[in-house]
C-alpha cells in the first residue's frame, strides 16, 4: 500500500513539513521537560515544568472530548478536582503516606467515573447545546460544594498537607561522604527531584496511553460520530454508549492528572482545581494547540503556559530597554501584559485558524 | 413461496397532520431486486428511513425476518443485517476514503479490549476494506480524504460502505444520481452481483427508467405516502396510474 497519489502534490508536501516540525517541537518540548531540573534550576522554573507536564495530560483529555469525538463538556475541571480533592482530603486525614494517595486518589477517581457515567447516560442523547450546560451546572454545585463543606475541604482556603517522605523537599536522595545532600551539575538530589519524576513519569504515561487510544479502532469512531454521527449509527455504532466510554475516558485520566497536581502542590482549593479560569485556560490551551490533534495539546500548553509566566518579566525587560523613547515604554508597561496576550491569542487564531499543529498538519487544500 | 425477509405492515409516519408514510403493507423476499417509484416527496426516502431506523413509525410494525424490529436503534438495525446507502452522500468528510470504509468492516467484527493497538495494524480490517474499494474502483483513492472526491466517487464510496457492512437487506437511495454516464455501470454491474447471490434482498429507489427496466424483478408504486400498485415491471409501467402520476402523462391522453 502506498499513498503515490498524493506524494507529488505540493499540499502533503506541505502537510508533511508541518508534520515534521511537529513532531520536532513536541521532541524538543519532551526533552526539555525530561530535563528540566537540570536546564532550570530556579524554584519558579520547575514549578512551570510540573504544570505543564499536568496540563498536558489534562488538556490532551479534554481534547479526546471536544477534538476527537466533538462533545463540548464545561465539567473536565470537576473530574480534575475530584482526584485533586480525594488525594487532599486522604493526606489530610490519613497523614503522608502512599496508602493515602492511593486511598483518596481511587476515591475521587471512583467518583469521577460514576458521576461521568452518571452525565454521559442521562445527556449524552440530547443535543450539544443542552449538554453543555448540564455539565456547566455540574461543574458550578461541585464548586460551590467544594467551598461550602468546609469541615472536609477547608472551604476557600484549602487543604494543606504533607506529602510521602520520598517527594518532601527536605528528604536527601543522594548523599555525599560528609552526609549532605549530593549536587548532581549543581542540582540537590533531594525530595524535590522524586516528586518531579514522578509527576513526569506519570504524565508521560497517562499521554502516551492516550496516544494509542486515539490511534486505535476506538479512536476512529469516535472520529466518525465527530464527522457525521447519523452515519455512524447507520453502519451499526451504538452512538450514545461511545460518547458515553470517551467522556468516563477522559474524566478518568482528568482525575488522576488531579491526584498528581495534589501531590506536587501539597495544596489543594478551589482556585486550583475547580474554578472555571482553569476551564477557559483548558479550552485556550486545545484552541491554540490544534483540536483533534495530541500535539496540539503539548504546544497549546507550552505557549500558553510560558505566556502566562513569563510574558510579564519579558514585557519589564523590554519597557526598561525602551525607556528613552516616547509611548512605548508605557505601552510595554508590565501591568498591561493581559492586553499583549489577548493580542497574541486574536493573531495566532487569524493566522491558525485550526490551531498550531492542526494548521501545520493540515492534508487536504481544499 | 420464500419468506419475506422485510416486511412492513401498515406502516404509517405523521408529520403534523400529514401522512408522509400511509398505511403501506409491502414484504420482500431474499433473490429478489424490488425498485421503488414515486415522483418527489411521494414517500420513498422515508419508507427507506423508517426501514432503517432514522425514523420512528407513528403506527404499523417492520419485520426482519418475522421479527418486530420498529423499536430498534439504526445501529441495531445495521447490526441486524439492515444496509442503507443514502441518497444525499452522507460520508465520513475528513477521513480517508479506506477509513470511511474500515469504520463499515470494523463494525461486524468484535475486535475486544485491544484499545492500544494502531487501527491500521488490523490486517483483516484493512483487507476486507481494500477489497470492497477494489469492487467500487476506489482502491487508487484509498488514502485521500473523502471530502475531496469528486462527486461521482463519493456516490461509490457511499456504495462502498454499503457493501462493507454485508447486509441480508441491501436499500439503495438513487445510487447513480449526479454519476456521469461513464461512472454509472460500475454501481449497476455491483447490484447486479449482489441480485446474484439469491440470499440478499434488495430495495432501490431509481428514477431511470432504462435502470428499472434492466435490474427490476418487481415494482412498486409510492404516491402521497400510500402504495398505489405493486407488480411485474412490464405490468406495472403499464397501469394508466403510473404512466400519470410518474411519468407526468394524465390517463386518457396517451394516444395522443
Amino acid at each position: 500500500m502506498t499513498d503515490t497519489a498524493l506524494v507529488s502534490a505540493p499540499p502533503a508536501d506541505r502537510a508533511r513539513t508541518g508534520r515534521l516540525v511537529v513532531t520536532v517541537a513536541v521532541g524538543l518540548v519532551g526533552l526539555a521537560l525530561l530535563l528540566a531540573p537540570f536546564l532550570f534550576q530556579d524554584v519558579r522554573a520547575g514549578q512551570v515544568a510540573a504544570r505543564i507536564c499536568i496540563f498536558i495530560v489534562l488538556v490532551a483529555s479534554y481534547d479526546l472530548l471536544i477534538g476527537y469525538t466533538g462533545i463540548v463538556s464545561f465539567a473536565h475541571t470537576m473530574f480534575f478536582g475530584l482526584g485533586a480533592y480525594g488525594t487532599a482530603i486522604a493526606l489530610k486525614n490519613i497523614g503522608p503516606s502512599w496508602g493515602a494517595i492511593a486511598l483518596g486518589g481511587s476515591a475521587g477517581v471512583a467518583v469521577a467515573i460514576v458521576l461521568a457515567a452518571l452525565i454521559g447516560v442521562l445527556s449524552l442523547r440530547v443535543k450539544a447545546i443542552f449538554f453543555a450546560m448540564v455539565t456547566l451546572a455540574a461543574a458550578s454545585v461541585m464548586l460551590v460544594l467544594a467551598s461550602q463543606l468546609s469541615a472536609i475541604t477547608n472551604g476557600e482556603d484549602g487543604l494543606v498537607y504533607s506529602i510521602p517522605k520520598l517527594l518532601s523537599p527536605a528528604t536527601p536522595l543522594l548523599t555525599d561522604a560528609d552526609g549532605k545532600v549530593l549536587k548532581v551539575f549543581g542540582v540537590s538530589m533531594n525530595g524535590r527531584i522524586a516528586a518531579y519524576y514522578f509527576v513526569f513519569f506519570a504524565c508521560l504515561g497517562l499521554f502516551w496511553l492516550m496516544t494509542r487510544i486515539v490511534r486505535s479502532p476506538l479512536g476512529t469512531v469516535l472520529q466518525a460520530i465527530r464527522e457525521n454521527e447519523l452515519r455512524a449509527e447507520a453502519i451499526g455504532y451504538r452512538v450514545v454508549a461511545y460518547r458515553t466510554a470517551v467522556f468516563v475516558i477522559a474524566a478518568t485520566i482528568a482525575a488522576l492528572a488531579g491526584i498528581l497536581w495534589a501531590v506536587w502542590l501539597r495544596y489543594t482549593g478551589p482556585d486550583t482545581t475547580l474554578s472555571f479560569a482553569i476551564m477557559i485556560d483548558i479550552l485556550l490551551m486545545v484552541v491554540i494547540g490544534g483540536m483533534g490533534t495530541m500535539a496540539g495539546a503539548v504546544i497549546g500548553v507550552v505557549l500558553m503556559s510560558l505566556a502566562q509566566f513569563y510574558l510579564k518579566d519579558l514585557m519589564a525587560a523590554a519597557a526598561a530597554a525602551t525607556a528613552p523613547v516616547p509611548l512605548l515604554p508605557h505601552l510595554l508597561e508590565p501591568d498591561r501584559w493581559l492586553l499583549w496576550l489577548g493580542l497574541l491569542f486574536i493573531l495566532l487564531v487569524y493566522f491558525f485558524p485550526s490551531g498550531i499543529a492542526g494548521t501545520l498538519m493540515k492534508k487536504d487544500a481544499h | 413461496m420464500t419468506t419475506p425477509s422485510i416486511e412492513t405492515r401498515n406502516l404509517t409516519i405523521r408529520f403534523g397532520g400529514h401522512a408522509a408514510v400511509n398505511d403501506v403493507t409491502c414484504a420482500f423476499r431474499p433473490g429478489q431486486l424490488t425498485v421503488i417509484v414515486g415522483p418527489n416527496g411521494a414517500g420513498k426516502t422515508t419508507y427507506f428511513n423508517l426501514i432503517s431506523g432514522q425514523l420512528t413509525p407513528t403506527a404499523g410494525s417492520i419485520l426482519k425476518d418475522g421479527r418486530d424490529i420498529a423499536a430498534l436503534s439504526p445501529s441495531a438495525r445495521a447490526k441486524a443485517g439492515i444496509g442503507r446507502a443514502f441518497q444525499l452522500t452522507n460520508l465520513f468528510p475528513k477521513l480517508s476514503v479506506l477509513e470511511n470504509v474500515r469504520l463499515a468492516v470494523q463494525a461486524r467484527h468484535r475486535l475486544g479490549p485491544r484499545l492500544l493497538r494502531a487501527a491500521g495494524s488490523f490486517g483483516v480490517l484493512r483487507d476486507e476494506a481494500m477489497r470492497h474499494l477494489e469492487a467500487t474502483r476506489l482502491a487508487e483513492v484509498a488514502h485521500m480524504p473523502a471530502a475531496a472526491l469528486p462527486h461521482g466517487d463519493q456516490r461509490k464510496l457511499e456504495v462502498a460502505l454499503l457493501l462493507a457492512m454485508e447486509p441480508d437487506i441491501f436499500m439503495f437511495d438513487e445510487p447513480t444520481a449526479g454519476m456521469s454516464v461513464d461512472e454509472a455501470p460500475v454501481i449497476l454491474e455491483l447490484i447486479a452481483a449482489i441480485k446474484q447471490d439469491c440470499s440478499k434482498t434488495i430495495l432501490l429507489v431509481e428514477h431511470k427508467m432504462d435502470v428499472v427496466r434492466a435490474l427490476a424483478d418487481r415494482i412498486v408504486v409510492l404516491h402521497n405516502g400510500e402504495l398505489v400498485a405493486d407488480g411485474e415491471p412490464d405490468d406495472v409501467i403499464a397501469l394508466p396510474i403510473v404512466r400519470e402520476i410518474y411519468l407526468g402523462v394524465p390517463a386518457g391522453e396517451e394516444a395522443a
